[in-house]
């Protein structure tokens, strides 16, 4: 098929060493017309510094409130293919683990029910189907069910698809079974991903350790992230192999040209806590002090190991700058063993959630909603322990408010009977 | 599933000036429910097409069957 439309701002993007998504979307305009006039669009926009897509809207499959993004051309006259292009999220497995076969079918039936461009992955973890009309919807929907067991994933005011590191399948320092939990969060709130009923968005990512490859500490509500409670297992033979040189540090991932390994400068000083120590022969650490931060563990993986009391701590409010600010989760539960069917856990989720759909006001996330009414009364909510281990800084404020729930003995106060006596 | 709780809800609705409305908004036509049992109801208005969602793919509101017109939106009148 010779190209619909010219595109000489788009052909620039081909130039250079760099893949490119035009090179690709070209190569599927040869068999599917929407990818046509998918490029002609894209050129106009290039061309006079204007988008043209609309989104939003009640397309969907039956019953279900997410999954489906409505989007359409606001052009249809000039690019008739294009005129709807609706996104299909579909909820990926654990970790993103598929065989080719799978891929292969999912190509295949993208091809037949919508432009054949997809997004491997999206932001959000799911897999993300670019494209659509909105008589495809429920055909595609059923196959995908059906034929390929896979299920749409979320969008809207609902729980998001759950996303896990690669966990116990391929690395060593996974704390917890992070594909375990997420499956069994995304089976248990099935209603909740895709039924919307909160305020907003709610999102769950889970790191086996505290690296956090799926960045859950930024990106979700609700952060489950592996940790231990006993001490980082020492190989002192592997510590003094490291540094005379055996052994290359951070699993050589650095300039083959490194200088020697200085465990002092490279180890000690920059542990954040400052609980190690080495005196030359053996290493140190202060495991009450050690904020499990990793770094130590990263630069000599055959020496230094997380512990055996495994678990996890969870921390919640993390969301990208919309309303308010870009805000990191805080920690909430320490330390929680998280093992199955994770009843403690869910326990937490269904108070947060509760306090949520209550107080939360509509497209406020939990945590601008925790800034908002304070954490003590977040906790207070889900019934948690206010715990230093919650605490980033010491308060600078000199004024403390007690709760007489707080105080043994409590007390009360009559403030008519208080003015009644200081009247002047 | 009380049938007079879900036609509180639809009374509501058509009650209002506005077309969409977000779930808590639905809640406060049934003020003595708990949103986690409003919310069962609401799923029953859902599946027995009494309500539809609308998403903008970032936040879902609800309406009536009636309202909002797919052909419309695909033609990019709405
Ligand atoms: C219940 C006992 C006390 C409490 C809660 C308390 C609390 C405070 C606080 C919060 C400040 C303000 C600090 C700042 O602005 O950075 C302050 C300042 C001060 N306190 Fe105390 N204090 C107590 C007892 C005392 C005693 C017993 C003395 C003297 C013997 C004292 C002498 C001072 C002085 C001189 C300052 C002013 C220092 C400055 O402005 O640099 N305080 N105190
Ligand atoms: C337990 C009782 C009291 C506590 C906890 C307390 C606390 C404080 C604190 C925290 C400050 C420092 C404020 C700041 O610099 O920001 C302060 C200042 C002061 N307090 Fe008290 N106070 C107490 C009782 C009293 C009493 C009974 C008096 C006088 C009758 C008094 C007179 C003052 C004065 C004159 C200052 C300095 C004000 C200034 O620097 O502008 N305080 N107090
Ligand atoms: S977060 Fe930790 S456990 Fe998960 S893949 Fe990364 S390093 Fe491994
Ligand atoms: S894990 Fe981090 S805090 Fe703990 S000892 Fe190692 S460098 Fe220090």
């Amino acid at each position: 098929m010779t190209a619909k439309h010219a595109t000489p701002m788009l052909d620039e993007l081909e130039k250079g060493p760099w893949p490119s998504f035009v090179t690709d979307v070209k190569r599927m305009a040869q068999k599917k017309e929407m990818c046509q006039d998918w490029l002609g669009l894209m050129e106009m926009s290039f061309r006079d510094k204007e988008g043209h897509w609309k989104h939003g809207g009640i397309v969907g499959v039956l019953g279900y409130g997410g999954g489906v993004i409505g989007r359409y051309c606001d052009r249809p006259d000039m690019f008739p293919k294009v005129a709807h292009f609706h996104t299909v999220r579909v909820n990926q497995p654990a970790s993103k683990f598929y065989n080719t076969e799978v891929l292969r079918k999912l190509c295949d039936l993208w091809e037949a029910r919508g432009s054949g461009l997809t997004n491997m992955h999206g932001s959000t973890g799911d897999i993300v189907l670019l494209g659509t009309t909105t008589d495809q919807l429920e055909p595609l929907f059923y196959e995908l069910t059906h034929e390929m067991e896979m299920d749409l994933g979320g969008s809207g005011s609902n729980m998001r698809t759950p996303e896990a590191c690669l966990g116990k399948s391929r690395c060593e320092w996974s704390c917890i079974d992070t594909q375990d939990i997420i499956y069994d969060i995304t089976q248990e709130y099935q209603d909740a991903l895709h039924r919307p009923m909160f305020p907003y968005k709610f999102k769950f990512k889970s790191s086996g350790c505290p690296c956090d490859c799926v960045a859950a500490i930024a990106r979700s509500d609700c952060s489950i992230i592996g940790t231990w409670r006993d001490d980082v297992r020492i190989d002192q033979a592997a510590v003094r192999a490291y540094v005379g040189g055996e052994f290359v540090p951070h699993a050589g991932a650095q300039d083959a040209k490194r200088e020697a390994f200085d465990i002092k400068a490279e180890v000690i000083d920059l542990c954040p806590t400052k609980c190690m120590e080495w005196d030359g022969k053996s290493l140190k650490i202060w495991d009450e002090d050690c904020t499990r931060c990793m770094h130590c563990i990263r630069v000599m993986p055959r020496a230094l190991r997380p512990g055996l009391d495994t678990g996890a701590t969870i921390l919640v409010g993390a969301k990208a700058p919309i309303l308010e600010g870009a805000q990191l989760s805080s920690v909430v539960i320490p330390f929680l063993k998280m093992e199955p069917p994770y009843t403690e856990f869910k326990g937490f989720v269904e108070k947060m959630w509760d306090l949520w759909m209550e107080e939360g006001k509509n497209r406020e996330r939990l945590g601008e909603m925790i800034q908002r009414i304070g954490l003590r009364e977040f906790l207070k909510a889900c019934e948690l322990t206010p715990d230093p281990r919650m605490v980033n800084t010491p308060r600078y404020n000199p004024y403390i408010f007690y709760d007489p729930a707080g105080v043994p003995g409590g007390w009360e106060h009559d403030g008519k009977a208080f003015r009644e006596r200081h009247q002047a | 599933m009380s049938e007079e709780a879900k036609e509180r809800v639809i009374e509501w609705v058509k009650q209002q000036k506005k077309t969409k409305h977000y779930f808590n908004d639905l809640c406060k036509a049934l003020p003595e429910i708990k949103m986690m049992q409003a919310k069962k109801i609401i799923n029953e208005l859902i599946n027995e097409g009494k309500l539809k969602y609308w998403s903008s793919g970032s936040t879902t509101m609800y309406m009536l069957p009636s309202e909002g017109d797919v052909a419309k939106e695909e033609k990019g009148m709405n």
